[in-house]
């Protein structure tokens, strides 16, 4: 059965938060700042992985075009820095809301299809803006646009020291994922899972679908811009890689590995990924096999993502 | 004689070469229950969706409590009070059965833009669809799946679905469909009690219902109304015995 409830589960996300406030301090103490850094960059994942996690796993949106939103919130934050704004204050909000509008518009169109047709054209508007910012040469084309730094927040807080950083990162991903898990437990989330699962059904009683699988669409491309705030400012670079079908899919398998429609589905399957792809490259360039053989016994024994076996297990005893 | 309820005008429909409503003409008092019978491939299930909105008539009009609807989406018409239950039984199968109820009484209370508030404390939601659990006989089942139900158990799901969101005309498309005479029993004793609070339009192939149950009858044979009227006078009538009831049709001394 499929629970409409989605519980934070308290009793295993404090304790983790717990966990990941105190491990740059653990790091530094063992002198393995590197380690700082890819965490930084896991959180970052699983901010971007959750948010497409709710429009594939809470609005039945199998979008192929998440990096776009994640993209576009890297390069406003990218393009406003070459003129001059660093303050995250208006950079930030700026990049999350030029996400949210491309989303809006994307999703305008693109909501109008179901099924592979949706898949397509998600893909095709994402390689569009893929395309759009590799021509745009000044803003770098196809190598990128490089920072001149990271963005500034004032009150004394430095994000140019990774172990800050780390902390600006952890607290808006949890947060984030509070709020998601509010949401999808609110009226909007409960008519979305309807929608998602019988969307004839969920007209005939009254719900406006088009419109609930819109305003998902937004949130969570909003969310994806977020995600690309956090990721420039990481790399201290907006790479058209970012735009790419490429990351789309990466996010893709994130989610379907940590588990569609689980809470922290997306924060698992970022977490997974990236330390496979971690410790695999170290022993080969050829990591992606790895990963795929991975993904496979995923596919295979836990068709419904990691945390299903969580589930199956707590369900069992 | 009274406004009606719901007035359809010349509403027509083709797919392709087959006209499936030709030129539906047909008046819904309030208060009635409302048999619409015909041989199967009439053109009673295209009616109910042009009706309901899920598809746009290619002529015609719709107009429903004075207002025309034609063109409105099916969750604007369910908003104003015209809600359909559908022939195959479509529920929220993963669901259980009260959240399948909470989720339709929560459709048509309101906006679902909220983001903040768990709609599982909504006291008034569940409230709400507990009682109507217990109207529509499910009131022991709340906790199951809705894909366990029993057949005739998930038709009365199907009927509580369409009944949460205080319809003031319920569209019930074959409601017997696949029953057997107890489940049947117990879903005729349902509509009946469901009249005291809507109008009811009801397409059913079980004539023993049909009798039982409606104010009035119209015959749709080949997208045609050839006969609308009192059960007594539709049972009588000629053309109407010829087309479709034969045998079926259980005698007036009965």
């Amino acid at each position: 059965m499929t629970a409409l409830h989605h519980s934070l589960l308290p009793r295993v996300a404090l304790p983790a938060l717990a966990l990941l406030a105190a491990f740059p301090l653990v790091m530094q103490a063992i002198d393995q700042p590197f380690y700082i850094v890819l965490a930084t960059r896991i959180l970052i994942f699983a901010l971007a992985a959750s948010s497409l996690n709710l429009l594939i796993g809470f609005g039945g949106m199998v979008s192929f075009g998440h990096a776009a939103f994640f993209g576009t919130g890297a390069y406003t934050v990218g393009i406003l820095m070459v003129h001059g704004v660093e303050s995250a204050w208006i950079a930030w909000p700026a990049a999350v809301l030029m996400s949210a509008l491309a989303a809006l518009l994307i999703g305008a169109i693109s909501l109008h299809t179901r099924g592979v047709y949706f898949i397509m054209i998600t893909l095709a508007f994402a390689q569009m803006i893929y395309y759009v910012f590799v021509s745009l040469k000044a803003y770098g084309g196809d190598d990128g646009l490089t920072l001149a730094g990271r963005s500034q927040i004032g009150f004394g807080v430095d994000l140019a020291s990774d172990v800050v950083f780390y902390y600006v990162v952890l607290a808006i991903v949890a947060t984030l994922l509070v709020l998601l898990g509010r949401l999808v437990n609110a009226r909007f989330g409960r008519a979305l899972q309807a929608i998602r699962e019988n969307e004839t059904r969920a007209q005939a009683i009254g719900f406006p679908a088009y419109r609930y699988k819109l305003a998902c669409f937004v949130l969570g491309g909003a969310m994806a811009g977020l995600a690309g705030v956090l990721i420039v400012n990481q790399n201290e670079l907006a790479s058209p890689n970012l735009l790419h079908w490429m990351q789309s899919g990466m996010l893709m398998i994130m989610v379907i590995l940590g588990g569609v429609g689980f809470l922290y589905g997306g924060a698992l399957g970022a977490l997974v990924l990236l330390l496979l792809e971690e410790t695999l490259s170290e022993y080969t360039i050829h990591w992606q096999l790895g990963v795929g053989l991975v993904l496979l016994a995923v596919v295979l024994f836990a068709p419904n993502g990691l945390l299903s076996l969580a589930r199956r297990r707590t369900a069992g005893g | 004689m009274v406004e009606p309820l719901l007035a359809l005008r010349g509403l027509t429909k083709r797919f392709g070469g087959l006209t499936a409503t030709d030129g539906v003409t047909l008046d819904i008092a309030p208060g009635e229950i409302h048999a619409l019978i015909g041989p199967n491939g009439a053109g009673k299930t295209t009616l109910i969706h042009q009706i309901s909105g899920a598809l746009p008539p290619d002529d015609g009009s719709v107009t429903f409590g004075g207002r025309e609807i034609t063109q409105l989406a099916m969750h604007e018409r369910v908003a104003a009070g015209l809600v359909r239950s559908f022939q195959v039984t479509n529920i929220f199968q993963r669901f259980s059965v009260l959240d399948n109820v909470a989720l339709a009484v929560q459709a048509g209370s309101g906006s679902s833009m909220a983001f903040w508030r768990p709609a599982a404390r909504e006291a008034k939601l569940f409230r709400e669809a507990h009682a109507l659990l217990a109207r529509i006989g499910l009131a022991d089942k709340a906790a199951s799946t809705a894909a366990t139900l029993a057949h005739g158990e998930q038709r009365q799901l199907e009927v509580g679905l369409a009944l949460a969101t205080r319809p003031t005309l319920l569209l019930l498309d074959e409601p017997l469909a696949g029953m057997g005479p107890e489940e049947s029993e117990r879903m005729v004793q349902l509509i009946a009690g469901l009249a005291r609070t809507c109008t009811i339009l009801l397409v059913e192939h079980d004539m023993q219902a049909v009798f039982r149950l409606a104010t009035r009858i119209s015959v749709l044979v080949s997208g045609r109304i050839i006969a609308s009227g009192a059960p007594d006078d539709v049972r009588r009538d000629n053309e109407v015995r010829r087309a479709y009831l034969g045998d079926e049709v259980p005698s007036a001394a009965a």
